[in-house]
């Protein structure tokens, strides 16, 4: 990504301590190039979830019971388990079995596959809150139950789901700081590494904090705004 | 046209259909009265087997809908429900509501389709909300645009269960005569119902149901005007 690389010169000039306000100044663009590996990472992890949790999801309301298990059990490690334990386990034990893993590539499944899990509760509680009438109609018209689905039970639950959607899509961004420990040029990495520098906790952090809440705030309103695009009454 | 064979129902502990035999002819008209909880509502989700009937055999047009080979969803085709709540598609237009099935299950083309549900819309009266959802629309017209869609799949039998008991009183009606042409077109129809007066005018014939049997049965003047069997008496005069 080489529009990230640009401002990676920033940190070379924070040898010498000089006051916050200029750390900031000074590692802004440095800081939006984290930024911007925060939201590739999230967004590229959000796509895997989203993928995951639609087959946990509809696997957890399965009437084959190898399925209902094998979602259950996914969903019941990546929900029971910290998400930083997970990174460890797969960036340092479970991946470098599996491939050469880098630190971007490993953040990517780790984060999809956590996110995955709650996602598949979202799904899980969305066709549930669907009301059941609305499978009786479409099977007495004659509607297999994938076909019911599809048409039917699915649009209704994506609509239920946005708004936990959005948490869920909001709670990956911010939980994607805690990859800065297998050393992910992302945004808290970023303010950690200047923050070592310079000591200016406050300052630095602070700024960390409000490009994490700019990039929240914007994913809030976009969610709200598509709520409201979908409503029919 | 429509056979049900000794058919039992239990939901867990509870038995709610013990033994039900029941025929309905072509072009025939039976209501279905009864006490809530007599086993009426159930016996009519077991006709497209809406519920898994534990024993007995149910016959659409002499095929067993009851056996496990059966497609149940080739049968259901031909087999319209409506449902004391609408059950409408919230997400779909009116006029999507009744093209769906059609367009999406038997492969219609959209423009034939959207021809046949205006043509069915212009029957139960509501050409002028085709385009609307169904969240606009008042109970009556929510429960006529359900009898539209369920009519677009060109069924042989119409199932109504209690089409009328969710609807203001205003309202019972509009979706009432809407019923009464279908059934003067000659439909099929099997009415689960509270409303005693449709079933004596319209109805060729009279189930009464309690307690998961059917108790007794005959053309309406019989039931309504000289009930043989204690239990429809004491049902009816309360009702009536």
């Amino acid at each position: 990504m080489p529009w990230v690389e640009v401002f990676g010169m920033g940190i070379l000039d924070n040898i010498i301590s000089q006051n916050g306000y200029q750390v900031v100044l000074r590692n802004f663009g440095y800081f939006l190039g984290g930024a911007g590996y925060t939201i590739f990472i999230t967004a590229l992890s959000l796509a895997i979830g989203m993928f995951l949790g639609l087959f946990a999801g509809l696997g957890k309301l399965s009437a084959n019971k190898i399925i209902y298990m094998l979602s259950t059990a996914y969903i019941d490690f990546f929900r029971g388990t910290p998400l930083f334990v997970q990174i460890f386990l797969l960036y340092f034990g479970i991946l470098p079995v599996i491939y050469d893993n880098d630190p971007v590539s490993s953040a990517i499944i780790v984060l999809g596959l956590n996110s995955g899990a709650y996602i598949g509760e979202i799904v899980r509680a969305g066709i549930q809150a669907v009301d059941n009438g609305q499978m009786e109609a479409a099977r007495s018209l004659g509607m297999n139950n994938r076909q019911a689905m599809t048409y039917v039970i699915l649009p209704q639950a994506f609509k239920i789901v946005i708004p936990p959607m959005i948490n869920e899509f909001i709670a990956l961004l911010k939980d994607s700081s805690l990859v800065s420990a297998i050393t992910v040029p992302e945004l808290m990495h970023r303010g950690d590494l200047v923050f070592a520098n310079t000591y200016e906790a406050t300052w630095v952090f602070g700024a960390i904090a409000v490009i994490y809440f700019v990039i929240t705030k914007t994913i809030s309103v976009i969610g709200d705004n598509v709520e409201r695009r979908l409503a029919t009454d | 046209m429509i056979q049900v064979v000794d058919v039992y129902k239990s939901f867990g502990q509870l038995q709610v259909l013990k033994g039900v035999n029941f025929q309905v002819a072509p072009r025939e008209v039976v209501c279905v009265i009864g006490p809530s909880g007599s086993g009426k509502s159930t016996l009519l989700r077991c006709i497209n087997q809406l519920e898994k009937t534990n024993s007995g055999q149910v016959y659409i047009d002499g095929e067993e809908l009851t056996h496990p080979k059966t497609d149940i969803n080739k049968i259901r085709q031909q087999v319209g429900m409506v449902f004391q709540l609408f059950n409408l598609f919230p997400h779909k237009t009116v006029l999507e509501n009744i093209t769906m099935a059609p367009v999406r299950i038997k492969g219609v083309g959209r423009a034939d389709a959207d021809k046949i549900a205006m043509e069915l819309l212009g029957k139960v009266g509501l050409t002028d909300k085709a385009y609307v959802f169904p969240g606009k629309l008042s109970g009556g017209q929510k429960q006529r645009v359900a009898i539209a869609r369920a009519l677009a799949m060109q069924p042989k039998v119409m199932l109504f269960d209690e089409p009328t008991s969710a609807l203001d009183p205003e309202m019972v009606g509009e979706v009432l005569a809407v019923m009464k042409n279908l059934a003067l077109e000659g439909m099929t129809m099997v009415v689960v119902t509270h409303e005693m007066g449709f079933a004596r005018e319209v109805g060729d014939r009279v189930v009464f149901m309690d307690e998961g049997i059917i108790v007794e049965e005959g053309l309406p003047q019989e039931i309504f005007d000289n009930p043989q069997n204690p239990r429809t008496q004491t049902f009816l005069s309360k009702v009536l």
